[in-house]
């Protein structure tokens, strides 16, 4: 018998209605098409700052936090940056309640040489008000700016070199984090990929290390980056961390939440539409009128308007890997949905936010980024689609940038893209040069903007994807110039997608449905 | 190898080409002369507000007739005073980091400004920059004439040193940069296959993104 998250779905079921970026649409997918519905969210703990003092107490794999302060000693605290979750989560985030809990406690023990780092890599610096929604008004006002700050991995002078594996892996890491006597990373997980090694490898070091996992061969041999135990990337992270960690004095808090990103009124968008009662049908009516009309900027901003109503379901304190395991259950526990056997043709709509377009458009790269990138990789066993199958999306792919935040994106998809998709000529001719562009360095140092490597990590990101894809046809796109670029075909509808996808012979096809967001996994058994 | 050209005041500097000038004005070897020649530059004012709206180039050449008659030795002494005083304390805290950051990547840096060139020099010295062209003034037995030897520094001319700065360094123009923060610069920006907005006026902010150019402003801290 089927997973209850899991629709087969019959000749008279409703249409499905997906995400085109901040639109809704309805797609009517053929009898048998099998609709992976993301699980009900988990229970969130009743009580998450005893949790959170629990957890620091009773740590795994180390002494508990009060037993590692001293007075007079040198503190670095890491938090993740506003890439997670998404969108962001109701105030008081959860990494808010463990810095309040753990800077009440280094106060006690009279440890006041205390920096918190936000751990942004090579990701765009977060605004004052975005740090202040996510550490909260009183961590705000009392360390912001100077002991609260984003990590800068191009300046130079504050970042040192750790050590080098034997594989060749540099890492360099910022040096307030390495000089301190005790790291304390707090870390709020969002997927399975998250965490882990994970947060300190990539969040406080440079591009130069971010290089020696963010790389097409890499990408390449992943299977799954939701999966660490097949995922190539992961691999490498780990190699690098438990390095790092033998010359670091590292604290893990890891939290996880459940899956409920919708509050009240819009959660039935996480549900089967056979089953939604009538007003939840009228409703929904309603919101794909009101996004099919509205101009983009007004659809954005109702979107950015709503923070998440997440809700904690785990904390746990101590040694990385063994805090990370426990994690990682929690995390499957939301999101795995067993499912039997691969199908040919995958549809999804790909959503308005991922993780790098917080609070901005979700352009053109990035769409390419959650098609191939991310909804390809939420699968654990074996890929939901079959090796040459057909993804089919629905997005407009707008030729649309946020020239804030993504200016490097902009010229590496008009300029770079039409000499070469292939990534491991992108990586071979242009990045390092890229990556060394004195002019989106500086966007990045003194704005808001991604670093310029960010945007061929981006490409490389859909690289396990792109290698496992037939072909990926997008529904609903508003140029032909776009998906082009991207290597996408167009259709103008979801009928004329799957007629293309079945091909001259007409073959009869196994079809699925990512039903996203809120986030699901496929758990896929052949 | 590529070169970066960097437009100074208003872009890597917060002075313009009247601080240094007054600087000298009120530093005469005498009070009366130093009244003597404020004075005629005061006269010269208005003018030189209608020029400035008008032609960059006519602006320099008024402004710089008020050197007429100062000593070379005296210029070139005063010039490390000027430069302490003036100028140093109006660089933007993030434009040595941008200048490092193009020597890093192995450009060749050069500062492409209205200046005296003897001013730009230490400029280009305390930012760590390679070269500078920059404006020259006329000397005729050891005197200033209050005229600029050709070519004038100035607007589009700025685009055609670029040019041939890049042409006789065998600089390809499509790997070059060019920084500036004022739209009367566009022809310099237009120029390079590189070209960025830095504190950019309004109407260059305007450009830069229809343009996709990188916009970004020196004047915080990096």
């Amino acid at each position: 018998m089927n997973h209850p998250c899991l629709v087969t779905l019959e000749k008279d079921s409703a249409p499905r209605v997906l995400f085109a970026g901040d639109k809704l649409v309805e797609a009517d997918l053929p009898k048998g098409t099998r609709c992976i519905y993301p699980k009900p969210p988990i229970s969130p703990l009743r009580d998450v700052d005893a949790a959170i003092r629990y957890a620091i107490n009773h740590p795994l794999g180390s002494d508990p936090l009060y037993a590692k302060l001293r007075p007079g000693m040198k503190l670095t605290i890491a938090v993740d940056d506003i890439s997670l979750p998404l969108p962001p989560m109701r105030r008081p985030d959860v990494r808010e309640r463990v810095l309040e809990i753990v800077l009440a406690l280094c106060a006690d023990h009279g440890v006041d040489d205390i920096e918190i780092i936000v751990a942004t890599g090579i990701h765009r610096k977060m605004k004052a008000n975005e740090v202040r929604h996510m550490v909260g008004d009183r961590v705000f006002e009392a360390y912001w700016p100077d002991r609260l700050y984003n990590h800068d991995a191009e300046d130079k002078d504050t970042m040192v070199e750790v050590a080098t594996t034997e594989h060749g892996e540099v890492i360099e890491m910022n040096r307030r984090a390495v000089e301190s006597d005790l790291i304390v990373y707090v870390n709020l997980n969002f997927v399975p990929m998250d965490g882990g090694h994970k947060s300190l490898m990539c969040g406080l070091t440079t591009y130069r290390s971010l290089a020696s996992h963010h790389n097409p061969e890499t990408i390449r041999s992943c299977d799954s980056y939701m999966d660490p135990k097949k995922s190539e990337l992961a691999t490498r992270v780990t190699r690098m961390g438990r390095l790092a960690n033998t010359k670091l004095n590292v604290f893990t808090v890891e939290t996880t939440i459940n899956n409920r990103m919708f509050d009240r009124p819009l959660e039935f968008l996480a549900k089967n539409e056979d089953d939604l009662d009538g007003r939840e049908r009228a409703m929904l009516k309603g919101l794909v009128a009101t996004t099919g009309r509205l101009p983009q900027a007004a659809r954005q901003a109702i979107f950015d308007r709503f923070p998440a109503p997440y809700g904690v379901t785990g904390v746990w304190a101590g040694e990385t890997e063994a805090v990370h395991e426990k994690t990682l259950e929690r995390c499957y526990e939301q999101y795995l949905v067993p499912v039997q056997g691969q199908a040919d043709v995958l549809v999804c709509g790909i959503p308005y936010i991922g993780p790098y377009n917080v609070h901005a458009f979700l352009n053109p790269l990035l769409v390419s980024v959650q098609a191939q990138g991310y909804l390809f990789n939420f699968y654990r066993g074996a890929p939901l689609l079959k090796k040459g199958g057909t993804l089919i999306i629905t997005h407009p792919c707008t030729d649309k940038f946020d020239h804030e935040q993504h200016a490097p994106y902009i010229d590496f998809v008009h300029r770079l893209l039409p000499e070469t998709r292939d990534a491991v000529e992108l990586h071979k001719r242009f990045e390092k040069k890229f990556a060394e562009d004195p002019a989106f360095i500086q966007m990045y140092r003194t704005g808001h903007a991604y670093h310029p490597a960010h945007a061929f990590f981006m490409w490389y990101w859909g690289e396990n994807g792109r290698q496992h894809i037939g072909r990926v046809i997008v529904v609903g796109a508003d140029n032909e110039y776009i998906p082009k670029l991207l290597g996408y075909e167009t259709a103008s509808s979801m009928d004329e997608a799957l007629y293309r996808a079945r091909g001259e012979d007409n073959k009869s096809l196994d079809i699925a449905c990512l039903h996203v967001p809120p986030i699901v996994m496929a758990d896929v058994s052949l | 190898m590529a070169a970066s050209y960097f437009d100074v005041d208003g872009t890597l500097v917060s002075t313009n080409l009247v601080h240094p000038t007054l600087f000298y004005l009120l530093n005469q070897g005498t009070p009366v002369q130093t009244a003597l020649r404020f004075g005629r530059a005061l006269f010269k004012a208005p003018a030189m507000g209608v020029a400035e709206m008008a032609d960059r180039r006519t602006f320099n050449e008024l402004l710089y007739s008020s050197y007429e008659g100062m000593s070379e030795d005296r210029l070139v002494l005063l010039a490390e005073e000027v430069f302490e005083k003036v100028l140093r304390p109006s660089v933007f805290p993030a434009a040595r980091d941008l200048v490092r950051q193009n020597v890093d990547s192995g450009h060749v840096v050069v500062l492409i400004s209205g200046a005296l060139d003897f001013i730009a020099k230490r400029l280009a010295d305390h930012l760590g920059a390679h070269e500078v062209i920059a404006n020259r003034l006329e000397m005729k037995e050891g005197y200033a004439t209050g005229k600029l030897e050709k070519p004038v520094v100035a607007g589009p001319e700025k685009a055609r040193l670029i040019r041939e700065h890049a042409r006789r360094h065998g600089h390809d123009l499509d790997d070059c940069y060019a920084f500036s923060d004022s739209y009367s610069d566009l022809p310099m920006l237009s120029v390079v296959g590189h070209p960025a907005a830095v504190n950019p006026d309004p109407r260059l902010k305007l450009l830069a993104k229809a343009y996709s150019w990188p916009s970004f402003d020196l004047r915080v801290s990096s």
